[in-house]
C-alpha cells in the first residue's frame, strides 16, 4: 500500500478564489493511500516545496499528489522536489485544478466539486504508479545542418568554432544560399557577397566542417544523441579531387537551353556549370537532363577539354550513412510561384519581374553586368513601378496569409538603389502599409522617400496592362482617394516566401513539426524558439519562419548554442516512460513493431518461465532509447502484453474510474 | 455515479482524453484565456490519442459515463507523426460498434485541437456538453455493471 501525500495549492487566488482549497484536502484525507493532506499558498514556492520535502520525510510518504497549475507549468519542478526527499521522481502526480478547473469555472461550488474529482483520480493513479529510472545514452559529438543558405553556414561556422564536428548537406551544387543571389542589402547597403562569400569561404576551409553538397538527407532513423542519418549524394559527373574549377568546360558545352536558376532564369546555362564564381565548392556540375553526352552518347566536349581529366560520366549517387548527435533544419526559402496573380500579368509579360529577379539585374555578375535593362529589349526602364504584398497578408486564398517580413525593406532599397544610380528615372511603390520595425530601419525607409524622392502610393495595384511597349498600371490611391494610371517600363513585383517545399519530406523524416504554412514550428513560440519539439532537432532560418539576413544569422548562432550544449554532454538521461511488453503475455504476433512510428521495437527468442514451464519463445522487445512512449503499440497488441511505463493501462482505467464513481 | 434525482438539473458526466501534446495544452490555453466550459468535462492525459485503448471508453461507459470525447493534434501535427491517425482509425471501428450497440453516435468525438486552439477547446467542449445534455442519461452500458 502507499503512503500518500496530497497538496493542494491556493496560487495565491488564481485557484482559492474558485475552489475551496481546505475542502479539497479534507475530502480526500479518506482516499485509499492517503495518509496526510495539506494547503499552501504557492507550494511551488521555496516555502512549499520545503512543506513537501518534510512532509515526505515526516509522514514516510511513498508518493505525493500536488493539486496546483497544469503538469505542463511545475511537473518537473514537484519530481525534483520529491527527489530531493529521497523519493523517485516518478512517484508524483499533478492533478489540475488550475487551468483547467478554477480559471474556467465561476461557481465555487462547482469548482471545489471537480477540483476533489481531480484529485480523486490522480490519487487512484499513484495508487498504481511504481517508481521509474530513465536509461542512459550516449552522444555522438557531431552535427548535421540540413541547408547551407547563410542561416546553415552560421550555424556551422558557430559549432565548429566551439570545437565540434559538423556537417552540412546542400541540395543545390554550392552552399550560399538565397543571400549569394543578393546584390546590396537592407539597412547598410553593403554588398551580399562581400560579407557571405568570406564565412562560405570559412566553412570550406574549416577542418571542423564536412560540406555535402549537391547532396540530399535521404533517411533519418534514431534519436537525440544518437541519430543515424542517411545522405544521397548526387553524381556531379565531375571528380572534385581532380576538378582545378578553371571552368573551361562550361565555355565549351554546346547545350545552352536550360535556364540559369541562379540568375532566376533570366539567361541561360550551360548543361555542365558552376552556379557563380565564387560557388563553394568551385566544381562544376552536368545537369543530365541537358548533357548531351548523357543523354545520346555523343558530345563529350568537355571531357575533351578539360586538361584536368576531371570529367567522369561514369559517377553514381552515392548513399553515405553517419551519425549525428544533433540536427539543425536550415532550409529556407522561395518565392511564392505567382500563377494566382494573373492581373499583374507575370506569366505573359517579360517586363513584369519578381524583386528577386531584380536583385539579378543590378547585380555586377547578374545577366546584365549590373546595367539595369529591361528583359523585353534590353532598353533602360525610366519609369518603374514597384508593388508590395504580392501574396502575402493574403486572405482571399490566392496567397499566403502572413506578412513576409522584408519586402518593405528590400523594395525600399531597390527604389532607392535605382534612384541614387539612375536619377532620372521615376520610381513609384505601391504599398498596403509599410513596416519597418527594426534596427535603423524605419530611417532607411524615410531616406528613401526624403533623400531619394521615391513616391510611395497608398493602395493596391488591380491590373497591368500592355499597352504600346508600356506597362500600364491602374491602381489607386487610397489617400487622395483617386484612380492611378501610370506608363511603366518596368513592374517589380515583392512576391511573397514560402518555405522550401522539400521542408515537408525534412519535417516527417526529423519527425519535427511545421504549421498551416509550411514553417517548421518551434518548441515554444516564446521561450524555446530555436528547438524543434522533437528533442535534438533545431531550427535555423527562414525555415522557421520569415526574416531578414540578421535575424536569420541571430538564429542561426542560437541554434548553434543550443546544439553545443547538447553534444558537450557525455551522456543523455532518457524518457522513462516507455513501452514495455510482458513476456509471458507475448505471443510474438509483431503487431506492435507494425504501428511504432521509431522502429523501436525487435523481436528476440528469449528463454521463459512460464509458471514453472522453461521454453524459448519469440516475444517483443522494446528498445528504451528509442521508444518515444506515444503508447500506439499497447492499443494494437491483441495479447494485452504491451504496457506503457507512467501511463499504464491499469492507472488510466484507475482515473476512468475515478472520474466516473 | 450520477444519481437520477428529479428535483436536480441532469449534469452529465463527460470525459474527456486528451493529448500531452496538443489538445492537453489547448486545454491549458483555454484555461488561460478564462474560456469556460462545463464543470461536467473531466480530462485524463494521455500521451497521444494513440494511447486510448477502447476499453477505457468502454470502461467509462460501463461506469456511467454520459459521453466520451477523444482529442488530439490535428492530422499531420501528431507529436509522434502518426499516432493520431491510429486513433482516428481504431475510433471509427469502435464508434460504429457502439452504435450497433444502441450508445448514441453523438456521445462519442475525436476531435483535432492544438496547443494554439484555446478557444476551439473550449468551444467544443461547450457543444458536447451542450449535445450530450440533450441525449440525456446513459444508462446502456451501465446496466452491464458488473461488481467487483
Ligand atoms: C528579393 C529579396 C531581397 C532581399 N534582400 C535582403 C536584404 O537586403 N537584407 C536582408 O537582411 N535580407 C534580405 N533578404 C532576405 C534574405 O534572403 C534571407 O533572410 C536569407 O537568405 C535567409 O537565409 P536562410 O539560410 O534561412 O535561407 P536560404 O538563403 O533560402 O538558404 C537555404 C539553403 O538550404 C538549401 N536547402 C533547402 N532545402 C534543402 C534540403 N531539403 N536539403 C538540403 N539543402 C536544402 C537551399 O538550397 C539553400 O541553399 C532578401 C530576400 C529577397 C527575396
Ligand atoms: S510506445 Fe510508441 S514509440 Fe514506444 S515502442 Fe510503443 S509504439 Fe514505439
Ligand atoms: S503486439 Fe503484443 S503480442 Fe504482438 S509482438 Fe507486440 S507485444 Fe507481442
Amino acid at each position: 500500500m502507499q503512503r500518500i501525500g496530497v497538496f493542494v495549492c491556493w496560487c495565491g487566488s488564481n485557484i482559492a478564489g474558485t475552489v475551496d482549497v481546505e475542502k479539497v484536502a479534507s475530502s480526500v484525507a479518506g482516499e485509499p493511500g492517503v495518509v496526510f493532506t495539506t494547503n499552501y499558498q504557492y507550494m511551488c514556492s521555496e516555502g512549499g516545496q520545503g512543506m513537501i520535502r518534510r512532509a515526505i520525510k515526516e509522514h514516510g510518504l511513498t508518493g505525493i499528489v500536488v493539486c496546483s497549475c497544469s503538469p505542463r507549468m511545475h511537473e518537473a519542478t514537484f519530481r525534483k522536489t520529491a527527489q530531493a526527499a529521497g523519493l523517485n521522481p516518478y512517484m508524483v502526480e499533478i492533478a489540475n485544478i488550475r487551468e483547467q478547473c478554477s480559471w474556467i469555472h465561476k461557481d465555487k461550488d462547482e469548482g471545489t466539486e471537480k477540483a476533489v474529482i481531480l484529485a480523486k483520480a490522480a490519487i487512484a493513479k499513484l495508487n498504481l504508479n511504481k517508481p521509474l529510472t530513465a536509461g542512459e545514452s550516449n552522444v555522438t559529438k557531431r552535427a548535421l545542418v540540413i541547408g547551407g543558405g547563410i542561416a546553415g553556414i552560421q550555424t556551422a561556422l558557430d559549432i565548429a568554432d566551439a570545437g565540434y564536428e559538423v556537417d552540412i548537406v546542400e541540395k543545390s551544387p554550392t552552399i550560399g544560399g538565397r543571400m549569394a543571389q543578393l546584390d546590396k542589402t537592407f539597412p547598410t547597403l553593403d554588398c551580399a557577397a562581400c560579407i557571405l562569400t568570406p564565412k562560405m569561404v570559412d566553412a570550406a576551409a574549416s577542418d571542423k566542417i564536412n560540406l555535402y553538397t549537391y547532396s540530399e538527407v535521404e533517411a533519418v532513423s534514431g534519436f537525440v544523441g544518437n541519430f543515424k542519418v542517411k545522405i544521397k549524394k548526387k553524381p556531379r559527373y565531375v571528380n572534385s579531387e581532380l576538378c582545378s574549377g578553371c571552368g573551361v568546360c562550361t565555355e565549351k558545352c554546346p547545350s545552352r537551353k536550360a535556364p540559369n536558376e541562379f540568375n532566376m532564369g533570366l539567361n541561360n546555362r550551360g548543361a555542365i556549370y558552376i552556379p557563380f564564381a565564387q560557388a563553394i565548392p568551385n566544381v562544376p556540375v552536368i545537369d543530365p537532363e541537358q548533357c548531351i553526352k548523357l543523354k545520346t552518347g555523343k558530345c563529350g566536349l568537355c571531357e575533351k577539354n578539360c586538361t584536368a581529366k576531371a570529367i567522369d560520366f561514369t559517377q553514381k549517387e552515392e548513399i553515405i550513412e553517419r551519425e549525428y548527435g544533433a540536427i539543425v533544419a536550415a532550409t529556407g526559402y522561395r518565392p511564392i510561384s505567382l500563377e494566382n496573380f494573373d492581373e499583374f500579368g507575370y506569366a505573359h509579360n517579360k517586363d513584369v519581374i519578381t524583386s528577386l529577379e531584380l536583385e539579378r539585374l543590378m547585380n555586377a555578375a547578374g545577366p546584365t553586368k549590373g546595367v539595369l535593362l529591361r528583359p523585353s529589349d534590353g532598353e533602360h526602364p525610366h519609369e518603374i513601378v514597384f508593388i508590395q504584398c504580392v501574396g502575402s497578408r493574403d486572405t482571399s486564398g490566392c496567397g499566403k496569409p502572413y506578412c513576409s517580413k522584408i519586402c518593405c525593406m528590400y523594395t525600399a532599397k531597390h527604389a532607392m538603389m535605382i534612384r541614387d544610380k539612375y536619377p532620372d528615372t521615376k520610381v513609384h511603390v505601391f504599398y498596403i502599409d509599410v513596416r519597418t520595425p527594426g534596427k535603423n530601419f524605419d530611417e532607411f525607409y524615410r531616406r528613401a522617400v526624403e533623400e531619394y524622392g521615391v513616391d510611395y502610393i497608398k493602395g493596391m495595384v488591380g491590373k497591368v496592362a500592355e499597352k504600346d511597349g508600356k506597362l500600364l498600371v491602374q491602381g489607386s490611391d487610397l489617400i487622395s482617394n483617386e484612380q492611378v494610371h501610370i506608363e511603366a517600363d518596368l513592374v517589380v513585383l515583392a512576391a511573397a516566401i514560402e518555405p522550401d517545399p522539400s521542408v515537408r519530406n525534412i519535417a516527417t523524416m526529423l519527425t519535427a513539426s511545421i504549421d498551416t504554412n509550411n514553417f517548421l514550428t518551434e518548441a515554444h513560440p516564446k521561450l524555446r524558439p530555436v528547438e524543434s519539439p522533437t528533442a535534438g532537432v533545431f531550427l535555423s532560418g527562414v525555415c522557421q519562419g520569415p526574416k531578414d539576413i540578421p535575424e536569420t544569422v541571430a538564429q542561426a548562432s542560437a541554434a548553434a548554442a543550443k546544439v553545443i550544449g547538447l553534444l558537450s554532454k557525455d551522456k543523455l538521461t532518457g524518457n522513462p516512460c516507455v513501452a514495455h511488453s510482458d513476456e509471458l503475455l507475448c505471443n510474438g504476433c509483431s503487431q506492435c513493431a507494425c504501428v511504432c512510428p521509431y522502429g523501436a521495437i525487435d523481436y528476440i527468442d528469449k528463454e521463459v518461465n512460464d509458471h514453472g514451464k522453461r521454453e524459448v519463445r519469440r516475444i517483443a522487445s522494446v528498445n528504451e532509447a528509442v521508444c518515444q512512449g506515444c503508447g500506439a503499440c499497447t492499443v494494437t497488441c491483441p495479447s494485452g502484453a504491451m504496457d506503457l511505463k507512467g501511463f499504464t493501462t491499469r492507472q488510466i482505467m484507475a482515473e476512468v474510474d475515478a472520474i466516473c464513481r | 455515479m450520477q444519481v437520477n434525482d428529479t428535483n436536480k438539473e441532469f449534469r452529465p458526466l463527460i470525459v474527456a482524453f486528451c493529448c500531452n501534446w496538443c489538445s492537453y495544452a489547448g486545454a491549458d490555453l483555454a484555461g488561460s484565456s478564462r474560456l469556460s466550459y462545463p464543470a461536467d468535462v473531466k480530462i485524463i492525459r494521455v500521451p497521444c490519442s494513440c494511447r486510448v485503448n477502447p476499453m477505457f471508453i468502454l470502461r467509462a461507459f460501463q461506469r456511467g459515463a454520459d459521453g466520451v470525447i477523444i482529442a488530439g493534434c490535428h492530422p499531420g501535427d501528431c507529436h509522434y507523426t502518426s499516432g493520431n491517425y491510429f486513433a482516428r482509425r481504431r475510433m471509427t471501428l469502435l464508434f460504429s460498434m457502439l452504435d450497433y450497440l444502441g450508445i448514441e453516435r453523438e456521445r462519442t468525438r475525436v476531435e483535432w485541437i492544438s496547443a494554439a486552439e484555446g478557444a476551439k477547446f473550449s468551444a467544443t467542449m461547450n457543444e458536447f456538453a451542450e449535445t450530450i445534455s440533450r441525449l440525456g442519461e446513459n444508462r446502456r452500458l451501465e446496466d452491464l455493471r458488473c461488481k467487483e
